[in-house]
């Protein structure tokens, strides 16, 4: 009989305490998936919005159809002689259909719509005066507006910022209300297992060896329960439908790549995060018994 | 080895013995005797400090128990074999695992053979697999005695561990506590059992201890 076994057979396995470890383990682990994949998206999304949004910028020209295409031209000639733009170009009615179809339609008839007309322009890593570009815009084309995004840029990220910091909250709670559960079976554990206590005592083994017996039992519970919670949420995210098209920012909830890593570190966390919470409830408690 | 000194014990309803004094020599062999309720099983605990007393002092192997951390404690109890009444097993492992508890317990390594030959000593070899709520009231004590043994400890304390067995066990049981005893392990025996106590008379020098109205005497002169 080697020692290891028998510390790990002092424990009764089974035991209401033992299936509160791995029922708990098991939902948090769940939940937890769900948090970092939360946070996971809204970094990708911050991340993927701002590198996006960061350089481009957009001139919408309006004006009279016998004045556009030269207010167009005169736009142009700004833009290519402006310091920190890199590119710039108009957009055909082929690109501007495509983005007015998720509102519209597909058979929109550009051609009868009063629509202004759009310059897309990529900036440099410096980017322009954008003051002085407004200026000028406003001197030589009255009809164009410069639009770099910053109105909407700010409160997507904030938002996008919010929701990691609101995943990351959840995800301290989890770990705070498993530590809770664990430490409340563990206590639970140790006084429904008076007579394993009193028995090893009698023949001289120490708190170590006690605690250490308990700890594995539920450690072990733990990780079980986790791992189980982990790999079902895991199964729901990959199952998801891919919605892909104008819904993208929002199907994009879950885990692409390598993130998909990052759940399967919950299972160990959670085995530490028991084995640290039995360990001090153990000594506790033993330190208490005679 | 283990010394009580002027020790009082009371569990809140007035003392049951008062100013008792013990010395247990290494190498000494001590029966207990007194009736029911005198403080035979008390005064036992004491001796391996699962009691403290309520005045008076318990030195083990030296040291107050007192002033013992537990793990200091736990060590001690190491060299000390425990028969209880009650017996106390691990319900849910085996015999062969119950008794060997005090070897694995304490991390150390027993040759399955020794475990064996313990076992088929006691009379328990064919039952090393059973689980101990299935033994009878002898097999739990034969294994409770093996299991104290099976460190063969400096000190031996057994609370009426002939209490349920036949005559014959008894005896068998008795020689092997004897011949721990010739190899320098200290006995203190508590048993109401006067056959047996004169049976030791032809195999070892023991002292009789009394323990009765809330005293504790010496019991006659030594066997």
């Amino acid at each position: 009989m080697r020692n290891r076994a028998i510390s790990d057979l002092v424990v009764p396995q089974g035991g209401q305490s033992v299936w509160l470890v791995t029922l708990s383990a098991a939902a948090m682990g769940f939940l937890a998936v769900f948090a970092l994949a939360l946070a996971v998206s809204a970094a990708e999304l911050a991340r993927g919005w701002s590198a996006q949004l960061a350089q481009t910028a957009t001139v919408r020209v309006s004006a009279p159809p016998a004045e556009i295409d030269e207010q167009v031209a005169i736009v142009l000639d700004v833009l290519r002689t402006t310091p920190g733009i890199a590119e710039a170009r108009e957009l055909d009615s082929a690109e501007q259909g495509a983005l007015l179809e998720a509102w519209l339609g597909p058979d929109l008839p550009l051609d009868l719509l009063p629509l202004p007309r759009l310059i897309e322009l990529t900036e440099t890593a410096e980017g322009p005066d954008r003051q002085g570009l407004r200026l000028r815009l406003s001197a030589e084309a009255p009809g164009a507006v410069y639009d770099d995004h910053t109105r909407w840029r700010r409160p997507l990220v904030q938002a996008t910022e919010r929701m990691q910091a609101l995943a990351i909250v959840a995800l301290g709670l989890i770990g705070l209300v498993t530590g809770t559960v664990i430490t409340l079976a563990a206590s639970a554990s140790l006084a429904s297992n008076g007579q394993v206590i009193a028995v090893l005592r009698l023949v001289g083994a120490r708190d170590r060896f006690i605690a250490r017996a308990f700890v594995r039992s539920i450690s072990r519970r733990a990780f079980i329960g986790a791992a189980a919670g982990t790999l079902a949420a895991m199964a729901l995210f990959w199952a998801l439908p891919d919605l892909g098209g104008p819904l993208e920012p929002i199907a994009g909830f879950g885990f692409r790549g390598r993130s998909w890593l990052l759940p399967l570190l919950i299972p160990p966390f959670a085995m530490v995060l028991a084995w640290a919470a039995s360990l001090a409830t153990a000594y506790h408690v033993l330190r208490r018994v005679t | 080895m283990i010394e009580l000194h002027n020790v009082t014990h009371d569990y809140g309803s007035g003392p049951l013995f008062r100013d008792v004094s013990l010395k247990l020599e290494a190498g000494s062999f001590h029966f207990l005797t007194g009736p029911s309720g005198a403080g035979k099983s008390t005064l036992l605990k004491l001796c391996y400090g699962e009691l403290l007393p309520s005045s008076g002092s318990v030195s083990i192997m030296g040291t107050d128990l007192r002033k013992m951390s537990r793990d200091a404690l736990a060590a001690e109890r190491q060299r000390i074999g425990v028969v209880h009444q009650d017996c106390q097993f691990l319900d849910h492992l085996n015999v062969a695992q119950n008794v060997a508890l005090p070897i694995t317990a304490t991390e150390q390594t027993l040759p399955d053979n020794d475990l064996e030959d313990l076992l088929g000593w006691v009379g328990l070899g064919e039952h090393a697999e059973a689980l101990p709520p299935t033994l009878s009231g002898g097999e739990r004590q034969r294994a409770a005695l093996a299991r104290a043994v099976i460190v063969a400890p400096n000190l031996l304390l057994a609370d009426e561990p002939t209490g349920n067995l036949d005559w014959e066990m008894s005896q068998r049981l008795f020689m092997l506590m004897v011949e721990l005893n010739r190899m320098g392990t200290a006995v203190l025996f508590a048993t109401h059992d006067l056959t047996l106590i004169r049976f030791a008379k032809a195999h070892v020098n023991a002292r009789v201890l009394r323990i009765a109205g809330r005293k504790l005497a010496v019991a006659g002169s030594d066997l």
